[in-house]
């Protein structure tokens, strides 16, 4: 009987399982007993109504609107954001790059291939805070002052206190000028499409640009040219006008830009490879042009192995904006540190911060898994 | 059907496409392939467009480069300021440890190395391999702190660059993977609530950025523990850096724990063979060689990892680059010193990931003889 229970899978399983649950139980309660009794003799105030009391710090740059008077949620909310803007700049110029670097890679021209090859080398065996510090340093020390500044393309400024470049300056009466625009664009294509059925693809829309384009001038004009582009102007010790970007905010979009590039190329390469070589002789054969068949046959079959690396690298971008820390651009992670010089108060702040993460990871890779199984093959 | 073209497909056509003909020059094959066609030019034009763009670069690091100065102030007259590199040679590659001391240092540094060496062959491969890298990585501590047997004691706040990144980079690897093989094990486990823990921990982990962990062990650490605990700031980036690896180690293990046919843990129950015997003796020699791109691919990205602890203060080589670069006697020579920092990382993790691709054929080629 007792040799019987012993040798009972069923029964190990459940002792075994208990012993677990046990273990982290005690554990929680052994992490949650020290903490209270630490924070009760250092003096350390907790609860969360810190979030309503004023931040009183600045925050240098901004997506949203800020002012030191605003709460510490607001912080929060404003460091969150610029997480989210910087990740939505990488990943939008990391997927084109990619895509362009992967090409390169796969064009069989001999200089083109070996570039593409030596820079996903250098990019990706060297850690991204490096690159991020290296950059940082570039900006801030190699770049000339303000009023020698590098002008590599014309309108394109660098200086020591950052990157000025022609910016869209939109004036009173663009909304008009935009909504006009659209409403164009929208006829235009319905019409097109329904009266000009019989032309050719090229032609339609051939003639969509010729009777859309100089509307377009037309209506700018007649609203007094509100929208502009601007390039910056040296006033004194000053650029005006334009579009400014800050050493940090610079180096770190060029950074994460230049390092996920690296990663994305491989990946939409060893996607393109996957696909088979029979699709390319099935396109030859059957006459379709060479770019057809790449952006009309292979890489919507390449999309389907794409994909899930891709959300992961995706992911792995966001989370590697916190390195902006290192050069001081005041993403979420930067402002959770500064709070937590200014309240004391860090197991609220990094609990918040983990919180967002960890929301931002789980809803992505939902997102991700649910577009995968749409584009996954149907197979019988 | 237009003429010889520089294709997206090279590859796939096996470069036929692009081949010369037997019957002409290489010149004229090189010309052809250069200049062939539309396409061609255009992404020849591309290519010399970007090396252009490198002139200024060369120029700078190179042509104008001051290797040796006199004084810093010679420097300030643009080009890279080398001479910089070789004056704080020493504060990258060893921080902040007494000058007096620092042979301790580099031993540390030639044993690690050595013991990479020693690893790089299969032919060590087993459990004495595992034995040799413990007593290492002791003596290495010792030799590191020191305080026995007439070594001046060392604390680890006076520990810094290269031992530390090393150090950091190797303990977190060998320290994770035991861990790793736990939670790769109990995600494929029958039992609920093991699946769930381990589920539990790899993705909580994997869905966090190290900045937030190192964080966590940086902050809140120190409060989590009972208050006579006294884990330095080392020890606590340490295990930040353990748990990060052992989450994502498990992954990458779990792989091969899938690849790995029913057949033979089945046939191991049939004969009787005890659980984690089995583990022990085949299912894991089996997975673990499944793996080993990825499990090398892990160790670059934990080595490029360690750097991430300059944001918590942890004196690494990049932190000692970034002091070293304040110095006001120099003119900024920040970018200098990132420079450098990333050679060396450059080195270790493209030397990883070619020993990586050397190593699959290798395997790749035994398993099929």
């Amino acid at each position: 009987m007792l040799r019987e229970l012993w040798y009972s899978d069923r029964l190990r399983n459940g002792v075994f399982q208990a012993v677990l649950l046990g273990g982290l139980i005690w554990l929680l309660f052994w992490i949650g007993g020290n903490t209270v009794q630490n924070l009760a003799e250092r003096g350390i105030r907790t609860g969360y109504e810190f979030l309503q009391r004023p931040a009183r710090f600045p925050i240098s740059e901004t997506v949203l609107r800020y002012s030191p008077s605003d709460s510490f949620f607001w912080a929060y909310v404003v460091g969150l954001a610029n997480t989210l803007w910087l990740s939505f700049l990488t990943i939008l110029f990391a997927t084109i790059g990619g895509l362009a670097l992967a090409l390169a890679r796969l064009s069989g021209h001999p200089l083109l291939s070996r570039l593409a090859g030596i820079y996903v080398t250098v990019f990706r065996n060297v850690p991204l805070i490096v690159q991020l510090l290296f950059f940082y340093g570039v900006a801030t020390s190699l770049f000339p002052p303000v009023r020698q500044a590098l002008n590599p393309l014309p309108g394109l400024y660098l200086s020591l206190r950052g990157v000025y470049a022609p910016g869209l300056v939109m004036g009173p009466g663009s909304g008009t000028v935009i909504a006009v625009a659209v409403l164009l664009a929208l006829v235009l294509l319905i019409v097109l499409r329904h009266w000009a059925a019989g032309q050719g693809r090229l032609r339609r829309w051939l003639w969509g640009f010729a009777i859309f384009l100089p509307a377009l001038v037309l209506v700018w004009l007649l609203a007094g040219r509100p929208i502009a582009l601007e390039a910056p102007q040296l006033h004194g010790l000053n650029f005006r006008g334009g579009l400014y970007l800050s050493p940090e905010f610079s180096a770190i979009i060029i950074g994460l830009t230049l390092y996920t590039t690296a990663f994305t190329g491989e990946i939409i390469r060893g996607g393109i490879e996957a696909v088979g070589k029979g699709q390319w002789e099935g396109g030859r054969a059957l006459g379709v042009s060479e770019r057809h068949i790449m952006f009309r046959i292979i890489l919507p079959q390449a999309l389907r192995v794409i994909v899930p690396p891709m959300t992961s690298q995706y992911l792995s971008t966001v989370k590697n904006t916190t390195l902006a820390v290192a050069v001081g651009y005041p993403e979420l992670g930067l402002v959770v540190n500064t709070v937590i010089n200014q309240t004391g108060q860090a197991l609220e702040s990094i609990l918040i911060m983990l919180g967002v993460f960890l929301t931002i990871s789980l809803s992505v890779s939902a997102l991700m898994n649910y577009f995968n199984a749409r584009i996954a093959l149907v197979e019988r | 059907m237009p003429t010889e073209k520089t294709t997206f497909t090279s590859l796939h056509t096996g470069g036929s496409m692009t081949q010369v003909p037997e019957r002409q020059s290489r010149l004229s094959g090189f010309v052809k392939t250069l200049f062939g066609d539309r396409l061609s030019i255009a992404l020849t034009l591309i290519s010399v467009l970007i090396i252009y763009a490198f002139v200024p670069v060369i120029d700078w690091a190179l042509i104008r480069a001051h290797w040796t100065v006199a004084s810093p102030a010679e420097c300030q007259s643009g080009g890279a300021c080398w001479a910089f590199i070789g004056a704080k040679l020493r504060l990258i590659l060893f921080g902040l440890y007494p000058p007096e001391e620092q042979w301790r240092a580099v031993i540390v540094i030639v044993l690690i190395m050595a013991l990479v060496l020693l690893t790089l062959s299969p032919r060590f491969w087993g459990a004495r391999l595992l034995l040799v890298w413990a007593a290492g990585i002791a003596v290495m501590l010792v030799l590191m702190g020191g305080g026995v047997m007439g070594l001046p004691p060392v604390p680890t706040s006076k520990w810094g660059g290269l031992p530390v990144t090393l150090l950091l980079a190797v303990l977190s690897l060998g320290l994770a993977f035991p861990f790793s093989v736990v939670l790769a094990l109990g995600r494929r486990s029958a039992q609920p609530v093991t699946r769930g823990l381990s589920v539990l921990v790899i993705e909580l982990v994997r869905g966090l950025p190290l900045v937030g962990l190192l964080f966590v062990a940086a902050i809140l650490m120190p409060l989590f523990l009972p208050p006579d605990w006294n884990i330095d700031k080392l020890g606590r980036t340490l295990a930040a850096l353990t748990i990060f690896a052992a989450a994502y180690l498990a992954e990458v293990i779990r792989g091969g724990l899938q690849g790995l046919p029913y057949g033979q843990t089945e046939a191991a129950q049939a004969l009787g063979i005890p659980y984690w015997r089995t583990i022990w003796h085949i299912v894991l020699p089996q997975a673990i060689q499944k793996v080993i791109p990825p499990l090398t691919n892990t160790a670059i990205v934990m080595v490029k990892n360690t750097s991430l602890v300059l944001i918590v203060g942890v004196f690494d080589m990049l932190s000692a680059a970034r002091s070293a670069a304040t110095d006001p006697m120099w003119p900024a020579p920040s970018a200098e010193a990132y420079l450098f920092v990333a050679m060396i990382y450059f080195v270790i993790c493209y030397g990883i990931a070619a020993y990586s691709r050397h190593i699959e054929t290798d395997l790749t080629a035994r398993s099929h003889s």
